[in-house]
């Protein structure tokens, strides 16, 4: 009696292998669970230093005052395209965002930006592509909240939705407005 | 038809070593000693762009990027461990391929040693079950062996 309960071990094993995968396949689908994501290092703490040039540019402590989105972006990212409509509606909302255009040329950017309407209050260049990596950014869109106190409260890879504004970028802009 | 597929395989299988030459000689450092430095530490670092290559083989822009500061770091003369450091205080433990020894990889490292102590416990286990040997054979069935294999 034992050994026959003993054969149903491997079983169990498969079963509860099984309920995680799907489990995990299944947050996956809502977008909750990303196994390729890397983790921001810079939650809960300060922006890093950097000085960038643009119309007219921006640097670190510029971002003291006030919340600001942070928004990383280029001309030739696809998502980037996509993500506008959603920008362009936070704008209207009355959020502030800034842009900063990663290894792009200014003549791209500016044509970009004709094309889908500029989201941005203030637009800084990134073109070497160096002060993405203190950023821990990996690709575009990459989108940062930072509060009004130049700390770094919440990172978005990948373009947002209307879904993403609504379950969470709404509830932390309420918590650090 | 299968001789055509072994060939393909081959022209596949050919093909691999040649992705690992992605290097442009200029990325190089002059010093070859730095540079084998340089490709050890860029050996453990994971692109982000591809995940699944190194910042030595990925042909991506970031990958790139990482390159250079490595490079540059060691020609600064900053110590391996300085030059991980760097990158993981950017994009966390999750930019090297071989995860660090803590309490979050503690399974992941251990369970080369847990697989070994349920295998181990299995053996035992099967040798405890195991029916005891047959007693030697006594005088009179040692006797009617020889007589069958004499005949």
């Amino acid at each position: 009696m034992n050994r026959r309960l003993l054969l149903l071990v491997p079983f169990g094993g498969v079963l509860v292998a099984g309920a995680g995968f799907l489990a995990m396949l299944e947050r996956a689908q809502e977008g909750k669970f990303d196994p390729r994501e890397v983790p921001s290092m810079l939650i809960g703490k300060p922006v890093p230093r950097f000085t960038l040039p643009g119309d007219p540019g921006f640097a670190s402590t510029d971002l003291v005052g006030r919340p600001v989105l942070v928004n990383w972006f280029a001309s030739w990212c696809v998502p980037c395209a996509e993500e506008a409509t959603v920008l362009m509606d936070l704008k209207r909302a009355g959020v502030p965002i800034w842009g900063i255009a990663y290894k792009d040329k200014p003549a791209d950017t500016a044509k970009f930006l004709a094309r889908y309407g500029s989201p941005y209050a203030r637009l800084g260049r990134d073109e070497p592509g160096r002060v993405a990596i203190d950023w821990g950014v990996t690709g575009v869109p990459e989108t940062y909240l930072i509060d009004a106190q130049g700390v770094v409260r919440w990172r978005f890879v990948g373009p947002m939705t209307p879904d993403t504004v609504s379950a969470e970028l709404q509830p932390i802009l309420r918590k650090y407005a | 038809m299968s001789r055509a597929l072994l060939l393909a395989l081959l022209l596949v299988l050919g093909a691999v070593p040649a992705a690992h030459a992605i290097g442009d000689p200029n990325e190089a450092l002059p010093d070859p000693r730095q540079e084998a430095r340089a490709v050890e530490i860029g050996k453990q670092l994971r692109c982000l762009v591809c995940q699944n290559e190194s910042i030595e083989d990925s042909g991506a822009d970031l990958a790139r990027d990482l390159r250079h500061i490595v490079r540059q770091q060691v020609a600064a003369g900053r110590s391996d461990t300085e030059i991980i450091n760097w990158l993981v205080a950017r994009y966390g433990n999750f930019v090297r391929l071989r995860p660090p020894f803590e309490a979050s990889t503690l399974l992941l490292w251990g369970s080369p040693v847990l697989a070994l102590a349920v295998g181990g416990a299995a053996v035992v286990i099967a040798r405890g079950r195991r029916p005891p040997p047959p007693p030697p054979l006594d005088a009179a069935e040692q006797a009617r062996l020889k007589a069958l294999l004499d005949t």
